[in-house]
């Protein structure tokens, strides 16, 4: 059966701290009723953590960091899970229950098989 | 058997749709699957004005693109080292499953995860069964963007798992509505400019549809709207390539035969929505009312106006409400419709919203207020053919 990854685009917000907790309740209610289908997945801190690493003039060159993401937008990538599912049309059924699906978006892709 | 050119053509294209249904199916991929019934279509249009059509058209076009199908996959197996998968043999495949593969593509290549403009150039391509040179003739692409939309799309049927299936019952009328949707916009790409082949393509696909879901409205009053409005085709064109108002077409010419089929089709769509009426059944009762017509001065207002009342219900959009008051415009009077017009908003970027002002100010003999309304209304984009009636009617 396809992996999929659900890419989580909401608010920036920090998932860890006590004004997150609503949000993280609906989360884990989530997790719970899809935990058949969930094979992994991770919440990220704020953007405001996040370093952009960028190497000038090819491999091996000089390292630029930058603080944050490139492009300030309204809804950042804030977490992924992976989803095994038969077809597209079972993994957006399931991506529609994540919570970001009617809070910001869910970008749902198909995860590479190498082997 | 023998067959004419055109005949035999028309043969092979239909027949090789559902082959291609089918060969979807039974190779999961929509790429082999076109690729083997291409190489099947091409060998029947060599063979066959030569030996004569096989008893049964069909099952030779399937035996011929599956052994290709078959070879193409060993080839690629054995390229990567690994035994080829074994294929079934869908030949006996009785007829309800053949209709099953018909609904797999359609609503495969209808699928809400493709962008529009993907669903209409992949059904023109596999269900219409047109070369991917007539698809970008079609919809005014170069043939390398209309190769690469194609592709992108096949390959996120592929890659992304979109199934091959028909949707369950009760996903089945929201669907239903994105594949209208699709064969709809494909009609109006071609009927705005009278691109016939696009507009015959759209029809074709609807009587498709009908073909395999008979008792859906939807599709019923899909295919009923199209052929109203096509069966003005012959008149809405001067000779000059100049569009010719609904007011002023030379009603003898219009297609009689295609009038009665789009009659009888709404009339079969309403009795299947009694509750909540089809929105495409009732958008074609208001083209059978032009349709029926024996002149444009004799027409039924009363009934347009009650339509477009139950359009309203059933689909409410403001450019439903300014085509009511132009029919209110016809019954009562310009001044009853002008201010019904004035009073619609969100149609400041539509120029038939602007076209209509500058046609009911110039009834009402306001010439510069006319005018001005018609400047709008090319500013807005009103296409040139019609810029040029207005211009000539209101100055």
């Amino acid at each position: 059966m396809p992996t999929y990854a659900a890419l989580i685009y909401s608010a920036d917000v920090d998932p860890t701290q006590p004004e997150a907790a609503t949000m993280m309740k609906d989360y884990n209610e989530f997790g719970a009723a899809a935990a058949a289908v969930i094979r992994g997945g991770r919440a990220l801190y704020p953007t405001a953590t996040a370093t952009t690493v960028r190497v000038r003039g090819g491999k091996g060159g000089d390292i630029v960091t930058s603080d944050g993401p490139y492009a300030e937008t309204k809804e950042a990538l804030t977490g992924f899970y992976l989803i095994e599912c038969g077809d597209l049309d079972e993994a957006v059924k399931v991506a529609a229950q994540i919570p970001a699906a009617w809070d910001g978006a869910v970008e749902v892709r198909p995860v590479v098989d190498f082997s | 058997m023998t067959l004419a050119g055109d005949a035999l053509g028309q043969l092979v294209r239909d027949e090789g749709t559902r082959v291609l249904a089918t060969l979807v199916r039974v190779t999961g991929s929509v790429d082999l699957a076109e690729d083997a019934v291409q190489d099947a279509v091409v060998r029947a249009l060599e063979t066959w004005p030569r030996d004569g059509v096989p008893e049964n058209p069909r099952a030779w076009l399937l035996v011929t693109a599956r052994r290709r199908a078959v070879d193409v996959v060993r080839r690629e197996a054995k390229r990567a080292g690994k035994e080829a998968a074994a294929m079934p043999f869908p030949e006996d495949d009785p007829p309800s499953v053949i209709r099953d593969d018909l609904l797999r593509l359609v609503f495969t290549c209808c699928h809400p995860c493709l962008s529009v403009d993907a669903q209409v150039a992949l059904s023109l391509r596999t269900l219409g069964g047109l070369s991917t040179a007539k698809v970008a003739r079609g919809l005014r692409l170069s043939e390398a963007t209309a190769a690469k939309r194609l592709t992108r799309a096949k390959q996120k049927i592929a890659t992304a798992g979109i199934p091959y299936r028909v949707p369950a019952a009760e996903e089945l009328p929201e669907r239903l509505e994105g594949v209208a949707a699709t064969v709809y916009l494909i009609f109006n790409e071609g009927y705005a400019d009278v691109r016939a082949p696009l507009v015959d393509e759209a029809v074709r696909l609807a009587r498709l549809l009908v073909s395999l879901m008979p008792d859906e409205p939807t599709v019923l009053g899909l295919l009923a709207l199209l052929l109203l409005h096509d069966a003005r085709r012959r008149t809405r064109l001067d000779d000059r390539d100049l569009p010719v108002l609904l007011a002023d077409q030379d009603r003898s010419r219009w297609d009689r035969a295609l009038i009665r089929e789009g009659v009888s089709l709404v009339g079969r769509a309403l009795r299947r929505t009694p509750g909540e009426p089809n929105p495409y059944a009732v958008q074609a009762a208001i083209a059978a009312c032009h349709a029926l017509a024996p002149s444009y001065p004799e027409t039924d207002w009363d009934a347009v106006i009650s339509w477009y009342d139950v359009l309203l219900t059933v689909r409410p959009s403001p450019v439903v409400s300014l085509n009511r008051a132009a029919a209110i415009a016809e019954r009562d009077g310009a001044a009853v419709a002008l201010p019904l017009v004035d009073a619609l908003e969100g149609l400041a970027d539509y120029p038939w919203w602007h076209a209509t002002r500058a046609e009911l100010l110039h009834r009402l003999g306001n010439g510069p207020a006319a005018r001005s309304a018609r400047a709008d209304a090319e500013a807005t984009g009103l296409t040139p053919g019609h810029a040029v009636l207005l211009r000539r009617r209101v100055g």
